[in-house]
């Protein structure tokens, strides 16, 4: 079963309590810093943001649980921040600094923390997710395990083994697509036959797909979807249609003008600010302002260690 | 100013395109104006926009169809866009491509070559950073080779496909951006040449390239910071090193490598990847049976750290072999005796 839910045209977003809009204009700025330091070459590395889809974390963020466990991809900033409040130790990690996650280690994409994963190979996570979902049925009913992952990692066979186990076996695995249109370079289209919904159809996997940008919508939209999850015990696929902002990486945007546009017309962050001024400038001053802090805080720190006894 | 290396693999590729009708390329984000995640496939869509295909991300099958055009009697050319997930089409080249070649009793001719942007140094992180040329050494059928600034790339792709057998072309990322050597010259001191029969190694030596204090033996991805090592030891130690760097790994060319290492009676052989079951350690293994009796120390194997490989500047240093680790290795091994 396939359902869609098509919203009212982006001109008129619901007003959002402020925790909501602290974490969104946390993450945008959080990520805007990022893509400021690589300029400047502070960074190296790589590093993905999640410009224009940091809505999608908000808006599951109070439908999870500490016991459900989240599987993030490459592009998992916003689904760290949304999951804890922890910009500190984020940066750290992406920097190499004392207080890192995992000891700059890991990096920006491959990230451990409690009930939270994400690692840098597109599609490996979902047979994982399954295995901790066959977990968590048997020993903690009720909780799930979540996979971000985008459109076009639907192009590797993991995905599919792990769709069709999950559906064999009944397991709570949802697996929420951040379908933004274009993988690293290539347009959706060009890399993707039929639909997402169709290939969960074939599993006999429901799917539920959701065009809007909108915090508030997107999160009583998904509301059901994971309290059926967790009461039938059923995996599930949602599909966000979403809006890449940014660059895959760093300065690799090679997007028509007209595709930028688009993309750029659908950002929740211009449209909220103009339909709430008042609300958006003073939050958006002070979450600019606390990534500064954070920024210069964390660049002061000293590097990161990995003991000797961390190393596996 | 020679061009880089990353302009020489390109060329190779266009070179390859117009040559062979019958070549077709595949991998993701490898058409333009993207032109690949290094930009080694940039304006060859353009060119032949049928032949140059942008895939999903799906390195199994994508290796898989290129095994089919091979066995279709064309040519193939894949780029994996981080070695590390050729893993994901291991099953296509252990089980299919390389041995289809014999396992059915006759010859079938497979003219696959797989790309593999390899190694560290770049800040990727663990799963972006690997080697792993050792988990494709031994393979029947399966040959090894490795991007080096002294081999023209187009005469490396074109050996490859000639075989009719499958082979992965490794490609070390921090190379893309450095120089090709040209012209036998390697800076003041020391001068280059390409010896044996396929004209396959590169031999770097000072003054004389019938002596040596210690032969070092690299791939390509390691050419450059061997020859920053056999400078260092020169100037410093005043210790006569000479270079050799084989395009092809596996086979092993023993019959061009050894009278050089023979000579000098001591060899250093440094990878990036970490040790166990490497391509250093099948050519160390092959010196110690072959030259015995001239050798006048083991043969000393340099790796990476048995580890992950960290995503910090600061961490992955500690991990990854750099120049010291070459340097005193040479340097132990000629004191030793
Ligand atoms: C197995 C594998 N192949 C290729 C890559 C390189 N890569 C990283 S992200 C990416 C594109 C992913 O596109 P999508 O799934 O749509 O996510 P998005 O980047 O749009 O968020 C690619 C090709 C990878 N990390 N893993
Ligand atoms: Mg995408």
């Amino acid at each position: 079963m396939t359902a869609t839910r098509t919203e009212a045209p982006p001109t008129a977003p619901t007003r959002l309590a402020d925790v909501d809009l602290d974490l969104l204009l946390l993450i945008r700025h959080f990520e805007l810093s990022l893509l400021d330091m690589f300029g400047r070459g502070e960074l190296h590395g790589t590093t993905h943001t999640c410009l224009g889809q940091e809505y999608v974390p908000v808006a599951l963020r109070p439908l999870l649980t500490d016991g459900d466990f989240v599987f993030s991809n490459h592009r998992g900033h916003g689904h760290y921040l949304a999951r804890f409040d922890d910009p500190h130790g984020l940066l750290a990690e992406v920097m190499g600094r004392e207080g890192a996650v995992c000891h700059g280690v890991g990096g920006s994409q491959h990230i451990l923390r409690d009930r939270y994963l994400s690692t840098g190979v597109q599609g490996e996570s979902a047979p994982v997710a399954a295995g901790v979902a066959l977990h968590l049925k048997r020993a903690e009913p009720g909780r799930l395990a979540l996979v971000y992952l985008g459109d076009g990692t639907w192009g590797e066979g993991a995905v599919y083994e792990a769709l069709n186990m999950a559906a064999l076996w009944g397991l709570p695995l949802l697996l929420v697509v951040e379908n933004n249109g274009i993988a690293q370079s290539t347009p959706t289209t060009a890399q993707l036959a039929g639909s997402i919904g169709g290939r969960a159809r074939a599993f006999g996997v429901d799917h539920l797909r959701v065009t809007s940008t909108d915090t508030a919508v997107v999160r009583s939209a998904l509301g059901p979807v994971l309290r059926r999850v967790r009461e039938r015990c059923t995996p599930y696929v949602v599909e966000l249609l979403t809006h890449r902002v940014g660059p895959h990486s760093k300065g690799d945007d090679n997007r028509r003008p007209d595709e930028l546009a688009y993309a750029k017309a659908h950002d929740w962050y211009a449209r909220y600010a103009e339909a709430y001024p008042e609300q958006f400038t003073a939050h958006d001053e002070r979450q600019r302002a606390y990534v500064a802090q954070v920024v210069r805080e964390v660049t002061g720190r000293p590097a990161s260690r990995w003991a000797e006894a961390d190393r596996g | 100013m020679a061009e880089r290396v990353v302009e020489n693999l390109n060329q190779a590729l266009h070179a390859l395109l117009a040559d062979d009708p019958g070549l077709t390329l595949l991998g993701e984000d490898v058409v333009d104006p993207y032109g690949g995640a290094f930009k080694v496939t940039r304006g060859l869509s353009t060119r032949w926009p049928d032949r140059v295909r942008s895939t999903p991300l799906s390195e199994g099958g994508i290796v898989g169809v290129a095994g089919g055009l091979a066995l279709a009697g064309q040519s193939a050319i894949v780029e994996i866009m981080f070695s590390d997930f050729v893993a994901l089409a291991f099953d296509q080249i252990l089980n299919f491509a390389s041995k289809s070649t014999a396992m059915y009793g006759r010859r079938v001719p497979i003219r696959l070559v797989v790309r593999c942007p390899t190694g560290g140094n770049r800040g990727y992180g663990p799963t972006h950073s690997q080697s792993p040329q050792k988990h494709f050494v031994g393979i029947p059928g399966l040959s090894l080779h490795e991007v080096s600034p002294f081999h023209d790339n187009r005469t490396v792709l074109a050996g490859m496909l000639a075989t009719g057998r499958p082979g992965l072309l490794f490609e070390d990322k921090v190379l893309y951006t450095t120089r090709m050597y040209a012209d036998g010259v390697v800076d003041e001191l020391f001068r280059y040449d390409l010896i044996g029969p396929d004209a396959d190694v590169a031999r770097i030596w000072v003054d004389d390239p019938g002596q040596a204090d210690c032969v070092l033996v690299v791939p390509g991805g390691l050419a450059a910071r061997a020859v920053s090592v056999a400078r260092e030891l020169l100037l410093r130690d005043d210790i006569v090193c000479q270079v050799l760097v084989p395009s092809r790994l596996w086979p092993v060319d023993a019959d061009t490598l050894l009278p050089p290492i023979a000579r000098a009676g001591r060899v250093v052989v440094a990878e990036e990847s970490t040790a166990g079951g490497t391509w250093g350690a099948e050519l160390a293994h092959v010196v110690h049976q072959r030259l015995w009796g001239a050798l006048r120390a083991p043969v000393r194997l340099v790796h990476s750290a048995d580890s992950v490989i960290p995503t910090a500047a600061h961490l992955e240093r500690t991990v990854l072999v750099q120049d010291a680790d070459i340097h005193r290795a040479v340097k132990e091994v000629v004191s030793g005796d």
